[in-house]
């Protein structure tokens, strides 16, 4: 394929060749069978789409694949995949989910959140987690949680 | 939402050909549901692993010969944990080791008697069936033990997963016994004996989620994450107005974007619309982007019906004027009339709550299969039954032939409870043959919702030389949710009367609660405390004005008009009490007293400094038979931006099975409530719902909800009542007094973001 587009997620390679303006979100979910990418709102505002483009927090939902040439995708399924996580297991501790359907999303942004903020204070996670919306309203313990998280070892 | 309303659908079903869904009450346990017959008859797609088990002797457990234990979930898991908590019960009876137990969840079938999981009830109207299914299998446990040694059963108790002889020492596990117990016959009733609260293991201590693990690793499925092999994905478009109809559609451009294989149209409901799809025009596709993207494509012309011309703003004004003019008398005492003199110390107030929209984080989705004459659905829905009834009807097939398998849902709020759009799925999947997933867009979710009511409300009081009310009157007009059942339905039935209006708990000697009349525009239905959120905002805010009016102290003078403990007498009143008896679920004001009182000691109420800007605000609401009492701190900057520190809520919900759970769902109303207050909007030009998606029908972000909420749970023994809506109604009010504390401004109408809370320049 001369114009597919060659990416990774998560370790494995991948090369799409199919209408570059797909959102990346559908082709994980469709095509690639990786559900725990949550759909929610199609326009990137509620974040249940979020997953790591180069490390980076991003929503999948508006980003065509035709942009990620090169790149490294993660998502949740390759989060804790050998060993959950420290944002994970907080999110455990503390009851976080309700519903559940966000909280993928809300993990990969905290996580993102926790690498360039790694104390962050009330402010920094009002910023970096206010892109991210539940409807159950886990946030307090979201808050508890990210919090908890800052103070285990990586 | 509650248990008596799927009594009064009932009703409004009657003509429907898939009524029988709804027949099954929700406190009634089946006979059919005890023997280990009760499933044989079942073909293996509508077994549970549970009725598989070597030993089953009832639909809700199953022991196989190792040891495990299967325990059915029959209500739907929307984030309330009831999938783990009412299993958990079962496990405490049977003294099973909850390590040891899977959970099953069950498809739609009438054997269990109601599946609809809304009305906060599944604890109130399980809690003494599951126990006794626990028990039942615990008790022939013992039985077969004792059989095995030759000594009596009174002699064998059980321990964790065993079987105990004291006596001698002898223990067998449950797997060892389950072979033995089978083929026992199983005991009446009566012959099972329940274990004293002091034995509990795990009621009232509670459990994590089942599903912790699989909800922070994205490997738990959702409605949106179904899949079967050579399925197709649809999306639809909708008529645009409420009642409107497809005049001619051009698919040409559609069909050329790739991977789009058809259109296909469906027919539009005929009234009322219950639980019928919308009707419109369906693009398949080979992905859900693609059907998205085809369905762009459609050119179409619409007839828009009867609702053409509807205009919220114009109905606002309409639904306002009915409320200020007398209506049908719903409880009265005294005479309201004689007092109201044009002497009298009389002081009036209107509220007005919009309609409002569920947005669940998952939007709407199924997947349907119709293959030999019967549909499987996967589907994200509180109600399974109602998904057999509607696609039943809808096709023209039996009940039985209904598979509803349901996955766990991303959010339900009581959109869910509405099965439309699995009966779309249904009907798409009827037409072509194959598995057919329909995922609405979040666009399709906010547009074509069951609204909740827009409601207009007037109240009146008379008061003494203390500021006291001698007489008080109460009017709400909103249009009611038995209108997708009924076209003509303009009155608020019963049940949602009884939502915190026919039971306005104030000990007034005079008093009057009426309501009005109201035409439905567009399909109403329950959302979260439902009735609750607009009775409870006029009343619990009026009382807040009538306390600053009189220069009182707020939470004071709300307990003075309670007054003193009683139980509410509906004697000649119409009171469905959700369902629930009055003898075992009375109205009790000392309970409401209580968690007032406690209220105003945990949140320091007259007691903390704050600075300017800063209010408390106080309110109380009894909903779903659980007594609420919320006190809000609120900060309100000059340019009017909101910020709650603080929120402290006391609750008395009876018995609490599990309570961290429990918190979770107070801490979770909370931050629902922030969203109807701050934001929560749905209006409609020419019949079109202006609100699209999370811009322009904002919900509360993590910066926006409060920062702590503070949940204390009164420790009881009362009967177990709702936990996961009753924390709604009260905050609203709460957080609106603060704000008139913070800022001088009186909230009469939602949302906030209508009001200007900055300082005028």
């Amino acid at each position: 394929m001369a114009n597919a587009i060659q990416f990774k997620v998560n370790g494995l390679a991948h090369s799409f060749d199919g209408d570059p303006d797909t959102p990346l979100l559908w082709y994980l979910r469709d095509t690639l069978g990786l559900t725990g990418t949550k759909f929610g709102c199609g326009v990137g505002l509620c974040g249940a789409c979020t997953i790591h483009k180069n490390g980076d927090a991003i929503r999948a939902c508006i980003t065509p694949v035709s942009s990620l040439a090169g790149t490294e995708i993660r998502t949740i399924e390759d989060i804790g995949a050998n060993g959950l996580h420290p944002v994970q297991k907080m999110w455990m501790q503390f009851n976080v989910p309700q519903c559940g359907y966000c909280q993928s999303g809300q993990i990969m942004q905290a996580i993102a959140l926790l690498k360039s903020k790694p104390k962050p204070s009330d402010d920094d996670i009002d910023e970096g987690m206010a892109a991210n919306i539940c409807r159950c309203g886990t946030y307090q313990r979201i808050r508890a949680a990210i919090k908890a998280a800052a103070q285990e070892p990586a | 939402m509650s248990a008596i309303e799927n009594v009064s659908r009932r009703g409004f079903l009657k003509g429907l050909a898939g009524a029988g869904a709804f027949v099954l009450g929700a406190c009634y346990a089946p006979e059919m549901l005890w023997g280990q017959q009760s499933n044989d008859a079942r073909t293996d797609d509508a077994r549970t692993d549970a009725d598989k088990a070597a030993f089953h002797p009832n639909v809700f457990v199953g022991i196989e010969t190792d040891g495990t234990v299967w325990i059915v979930a029959h209500r739907s898991e929307m984030g309330t944990v009831i999938r783990t908590t009412l299993p958990m019960v079962l496990a405490d009876e049977l003294d099973a080791d909850w390590k040891r137990v899977k959970i099953d969840q069950a498809i739609g079938d009438r054997r269990y008697g109601d599946q609809n999981t809304d009305g906060s009830h599944s604890i109130r109207s399980f809690f003494d069936v599951v126990r006794l299914s626990g028990a039942t299998a615990r008790l022939m446990l013992i039985q077969a033990a004792a059989q095995q040694w030759e000594v009596p059963a009174s002699e064998c108790k059980t321990d964790l997963h065993v079987v105990v002889h004291s006596a001698s020492g002898r223990r067998l596990g449950y797997g060892e016994l389950a072979t033995a117990a089978s083929k026992l016959p199983v005991p009446t009733k009566d012959q099972v004996q329940l274990k004293p609260k002091s034995a509990w293991r795990y009621i009232g201590k509670g459990m994590t989620s089942y599903d912790l693990t699989d909800l922070v690793t994205g490997k738990a499925v959702y409605g949106m994450d179904a899949h079967l092999d050579g399925m197709v994905f649809a999306s639809i478009e909708h008529p645009p107005v409420f009642g409107g109809k497809l005049k001619s559609v051009d698919n040409t451009d559609a069909l050329k974007v790739s991977g789009v294989s058809q259109t296909i149209v469906i027919d539009p409901f005929k009234p009322p619309p219950a639980f019928q799809p919308l009707g419109g025009v369906a693009v398949l596709a080979n992905s859900t982007w693609a059907a998205f993207q085809g369905r762009k494509k459609l050119k179409i012309d619409w007839d828009n019906g009867p609702n053409a011309t509807y205009d919220s703003d114009q109905y606002k004004k309409e639904l306002q004027e009915t409320a200020r003019n007398p209506a049908k008398v719903i409880r009265a005492q005294g005479d309201v009339d004689k007092v109201f003199t044009p002497t009298a110390q009389t002081f009036e107030g209107e509220y007005y709550v919009p309609l409002l929209a569920h947005a669940p984080m998952e939007p709407l989705v199924a997947l349907a299969e119709f293959k030999d004459g019967k549909v499987h659905a996967w589907a994200p829905t509180q109600n399974p039954q109602a998904v057999q009834a509607i696609v039943s009807s809808e096709l023209g097939i039996s009940k039985e032939d209904v598979i509803c398998h349901v996955t766990l849902l991303g959010g339900g709020f009581g959109r869910k409870s509405k099965p439309d759009y699995v009966a779309e799925a249904a009907v798409l999947a009827h037409k072509v043959g194959r598995p057919v997933k329909v995922v609405w867009t979040r666009e399709d979710d906010i547009q074509f919702d069951y609204y909740n009511a827009v409601a207009a409300m007037y109240m009146k009081a008379a008061l003494d030389s203390n500021g006291k009310p001698t007489a008080w009157l109460q009017r709400s007009v909103f249009p009611p949710i038995t209108s997708i059942f009924d076209v003509n339905a303009v009155y608020g039935d019963p049940p949602h009367l009884a939502q915190g209006w026919t039971d306005m708990p104030y000990d007034v000697p005079n008093l009057r609660i009426e309501n009005g009349p109201a035409k439905a525009h567009v399909r109403i239905g329950w959302l979260r405390s439902v009735a609750n959120i607009y009775h409870g905002f006029a009343v619990q805010t009026f009382t807040d004005e009538l306390a600053h009016r009189a220069k009182r102290d707020p939470a004071d003078y709300l307990l003075e008009l309670i007054g003193q403990p009683r139980t509410i007498d509906f004697k000649g009143v119409e009171y469905p009490n959700y369902g629930a008896s009055l003898e075992t679920y009375p109205w009790e004001t000392g309970r409401l007293r209580r968690v007032i009182e406690m209220v105003i000691e945990k949140s320091g109420w007259g007691k903390r400094k704050l600075g300017k800007g800063s209010g408390l605000g106080i309110a109380a609401h009894r909903s779903f038979l659980t007594y609420v009492a919320t006190v809000v701190e609120v900060e309100v900057n000059d340019q009017g931006d909101i910020r709650i520190p603080r929120v402290d809520i006391v609750v008395d919900a009876g018995l609490v099975v599990n309570p961290e759970v429990t918190k979770a769902q107070f801490e979770g109303a909370a931050v629902f409530g922030t969203s109807v207050a701050r934001s929560g909007e749905i209006t409609a030009k020419n019949g079109v719902i202006e609100q699209s998606n999370f811009d322009s029908y904002p919900v509360a972000r993590i910066n926006e909800v409060p920062y702590q909420t503070n949940v204390y749970l009164v420790e009881s023994d009362a009967p177990p009542a709702g936990v996961g809506e009753p924390g709604v109604p009260p905050f609203i009010p709460a957080l609106c007094n603060a704000i008139y504390v913070a800022t001088g401004k009186r909230i009469r109408e939602l949302p906030l973001s209508r009001t200007n809370l900055g300082k005028e320049s």
